[in-house]
């Protein structure tokens, strides 16, 4: 018998809540990008665990758009941060306040 | 919950502690370590250990994917902007711009999660109707069938959104990556 839907779901939980972490501590655009994807692998981990408790196929199926909208995301926002790179010779966030009013 | 672990093999045990170790610890390594490209590292530990957590509860195809799309392509795309802009420096971690911030964010974080698992654990952790559209196959057998019937018949509209939503990306990213030429380039022509 495997273990009970209700250990994965704290184990996302707690994958969540480190990715969310470090998205508001860290400043490089890079190591934001990979708490995202932390994050999304969080939501995929649910994901495939109520698919497995409901015994039904559409968490898988959602997983697999969450996946390839995660490449189209990282994609897009790695081509920012090398043009963001290219101006200012730094990824960090901070750096980018033009905008503050 | 403790007490119960014995109620169940030893084996599924097992792999799930090897996978919430992995996915864990890798996940602490990358908000925690200076250089990018040791946090590129840890973040590919994260990724085998939900690839271990997606076969242990039969989800073959999405492990498989997740190893090939995840650690085959997205983190090679990290590592190489990595070394292409050479920001490989390390970060000065300790330093605070905004005072306060770890400790809100720290604060923050507890709440949600906290407040997201009493919720859960108050009430029923699963809960609502079972198989809605179709049912996984049997157990220990792989889904592969069942998910392309799926995705080619349910979901076949955000399929094909999907394409085009990658074709945008692609073209988005070379758009954003180009480097601007000279326009006296075309005058000299």
């Amino acid at each position: 018998m495997n273990v009970p839907a209700a250990w994965y779901l704290i184990l996302a939980a707690g994958l969540f809540g480190i990715g969310a972490f470090g998205l508001l501590t860290r400043r490089s655009a890079l190591i934001m990008f990979m708490c995202i994807e932390l994050m999304l692998n969080a939501v995929n981990l649910t994901f495939v665990t109520f698919s497995r408790t409901l015994n039904d196929i559409s968490g898988q199926a959602i997983v697999f758009f969450v996946m390839v909208v995660a490449a189209a995301e990282v994609t897009v926002g790695l081509g920012i941060v090398v043009s963001v790179f290219r101006r200012r010779s730094s990824t960090s966030v901070d750096e980018l306040s033009e905008m503050k009013g | 919950m403790i007490a119960s672990v014995f109620v169940y093999s030893n084996a599924n045990v097992l792999v799930f502690a090897t996978s919430a170790l992995l996915i864990l610890a890798g996940a602490i390594g990358v908000i925690s370590v200076k250089n990018p490209v040791h946090a590129a590292l840890c973040l590919i530990m994260t990724l085998f250990g939900v690839a271990v957590a997606f076969v242990a509860q039969s989800a073959d195809f999405l492990a498989a994917v997740q190893i090939i799309v995840y650690a085959g392509a997205i983190v090679v795309l990290f590592l190489f902007v990595i070394m292409f802009l050479g920001v490989d420096r390390r970060e000065h971690i300790h330093f605070e711009p905004l005072v306060g911030q770890r400790a809100f964010a720290a604060v923050g974080v507890a709440i949600t999660v906290g407040g997201l698992i009493a919720l859960m654990a108050r009430s029923h952790w699963v809960s609502g109707a079972t198989s809605v559209t179709t049912k996984l196959s049997k157990v220990g057998g792989g889904n592969v069938k069942e998910l392309g019937t799926a995705v080619f018949t349910t979901y076949l509209f955000a399929f094909e959104a999907t394409a085009a939503l990658l074709i945008i990306a692609v073209v988005g990213a070379v758009l954003l990556a180009r480097r601007e030429r000279p326009t006296h380039g075309e005058e000299s022509a």
